[in-house]
């Protein structure tokens, strides 16, 4: 119902990632059953939800990495396999190249879809200018600090412009410094480029601040516990966080939070 | 200052203390000198057979084998673990018999390299590659199989195909856990060789130097052929060593 309600929202917006009668169970125990969600084009949504409810395995499930049981998922009409989408993965050390220069990480995407080697050099030129980097991308990511290495593997993900950006717990291994500057630069970049983008965060503050949308889960068997709009403009900087918007946004996200953790 | 000094030659300590322990132990006739040279001797002695006598013939000819045996194992040994290791099924069913040979002392299985082979040099250097082979195809294969799992998730969500995760990820990720592979199977294909010269009817060879000088009792010549075995198996190590860190820059970090 609450669902229902939330998705004719005032604004209509056109849905860009369709999820329709997804199941997945592991290991005989179901996750999710006929689960229906809608992702809006050019807007960000943040997944919240208690530990172990599924958050990962939805965006996995959509990003094709992890194989659902039945069901079916849109990216544009399309399948995400015809789809060019970007990740960006919570343990950033283990998802960088090592052996590779921090450029040269960036640039790996498009070499291996064999963009000629100017226009890679343009790309990632542009990229890297965008999000006016302090660093010298000719280190190696492990001579980078932790932010400095989330930030190449956004720059990375981005760098095929991508028509939906997934990110999981992108600031949990981020100094609170770092997070700011970060969750700046995506703002930034969704407001430039309207990427989609879906945010996995374990961190209620982080999960609201940047949304458009929050999609609050319920414990397992997952569903929708309640789809939340926060249509607070942008750009949102540190004072949106005294907005009585987001506080009520956020103290009502705790409320439902609360509700289902310890239904 | 001066504690970076004593930094440098902290190294130092531990020969100067063996060195010295030997030459007390003899000039204080702690030990029957036709058991022991003194080390001064010895290390002439060395010296002298390096420069004019057949030390360096002989040590040239364990090197050059080992060498061979080597390379032999890399060569088949880094293809065949990879491969290995890309295929869980096909690791699996060979995992027992990797972990079997890779657990019997190669020594064990001269006498049947013997049957094969016979006495020749070929026996000797295909034993050692053997024994090298097993380190190598099961450093490799464990590289691939441990390499990280977001890593190649990450390349296939940014759309490599299975054969460009093989080849940019699966590969150099291995490398690391190849280069242990190859360092210790040169060092084994050292030891193997050493073995096999002082028992496989040789007529060259720091092994076959060793245990005939050992026969004749000069026992000067074979401390001064086991001085040369040790500096070579060390300089192995280190000279891999040195490549690893150098090549596989990421290693460890
Ligand atoms: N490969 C798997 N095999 C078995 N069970 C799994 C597997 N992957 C996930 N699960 C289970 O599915 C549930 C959802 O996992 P998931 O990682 O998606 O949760 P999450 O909401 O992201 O949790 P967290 O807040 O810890 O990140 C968990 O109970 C987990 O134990
Ligand atoms: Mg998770």
């Amino acid at each position: 119902m609450e669902q229902l309600v939330a998705q004719t929202g005032p604004a209509v917006e056109a849905a860009h990632i369709e999820v329709r009668r997804l199941s997945k169970s592991f290991s005989g125990s179901p996750l999710y059953t006929d689960f229906d969600v809608d992702f809006p084009r050019g807007k960000i949504v943040s997944i919240f939800g208690p530990n172990g409810c599924g958050k990962s395995t939805l965006m996995n499930m959509i990003a094709g990495i992890t194989p659902i049981d039945s069901g079916d998922i849109r990216i544009g009409g399309k399948t995400v396999k015809e789809s060019r989408i970007g990740y960006v993965f919570q343990q950033y050390r283990e998802a960088m190249f090592p052996w590779l220069r921090a450029w040269d990480n960036i640039a790996w995407p498009l070499r291996i879809a064999k963009v000629p080697e100017a226009e890679v050099k343009a790309r990632v030129d542009s990229i890297v200018a965008s999000f006016e980097i302090r660093f010298d991308l000719h280190r190696y990511p492990y001579e980078l600090s932790g932010g400095q290495q989330q930030t190449v593997c956004i720059m990375r993900a981005l760098v095929t412009r991508p028509e939906v950006l997934f990110l999981d717990e992108p600031f949990s291994a981020l100094d609170y410094e770092m997070t700011l500057f970060i969750r700046e630069k995506l703002q930034d970049i969704q407001m430039r480029t309207g990427t989609t983008m879906v945010i996995v965060s374990h961190d209620l503050e982080d999960a609201v601040f940047l949304a458009d949308k929050v999609l609050l889960l319920t414990r397992r068997p997952t569903r929708i516990a309640e789809y939340l709009p926060f249509p607070l403009g942008r750009p949102r900087t540190a004072e949106s966080m005294e907005d009585p918007l987001y506080l009520q946004t956020r103290s009502h996200a705790l409320a439902v939070f609360k509700r289902e953790a310890w239904a | 200052m001066t504690s970076q000094l004593t930094q440098r030659l902290l190294p130092l300590v531990g020969p100067l203390v063996f060195f010295a322990t030997w030459w007390v132990a003899v000039a204080a006739h702690l030990v029957n000198p036709v058991l022991m040279p003194s080390p001064v001797d010895t290390v002439i002695h060395m010296a002298a057979a390096l420069a004019t006598g057949t030390l360096g013939g002989d040590l040239a000819v364990t090197f050059l084998r080992t060498s061979i045996a080597f390379l032999v194992a890399a060569i088949v040994g880094v293809p065949l673990g990879t491969a290995l290791g890309a295929s869980a099924p096909l690791y699996r069913s060979v995992e027992f018999l990797i972990d079997f040979f890779r657990s019997t002392p190669s020594s064990a299985l001269i006498p049947l390299f013997m049957l094969i082979f016979g006495l020749s040099d070929a026996n000797k250097i295909a034993i050692a590659a053997f024994a090298a082979l097993l380190l190598v195809v099961f450093n490799s294969a464990y590289g691939v199989m441990n390499a990280r799992k977001t890593r190649i998730l990450a390349a296939k969500v940014m759309g490599a195909t299975p054969w460009q995760i093989f080849r940019e990820v699966l590969l150099k990720e291995s490398l690391s856990q190849t280069f242990v592979g190859l360092r210790t199977g040169v060092s084994m294909a050292l030891v193997i060789v050493i073995v096999a010269e002082m028992f496989i009817g040789a007529e060259s060879g720091l092994g076959h130097r060793i245990i005939d000088a050992q026969q004749v009792l000069n026992v000067k010549d074979m401390y001064a052929a086991i001085l040369v075995t040790g500096a070579l198996g060390y300089l192995l190590n280190v000279g891999f060593l040195v490549i690893e860190t150098r090549f596989i820059h990421w290693s460890g970090k």
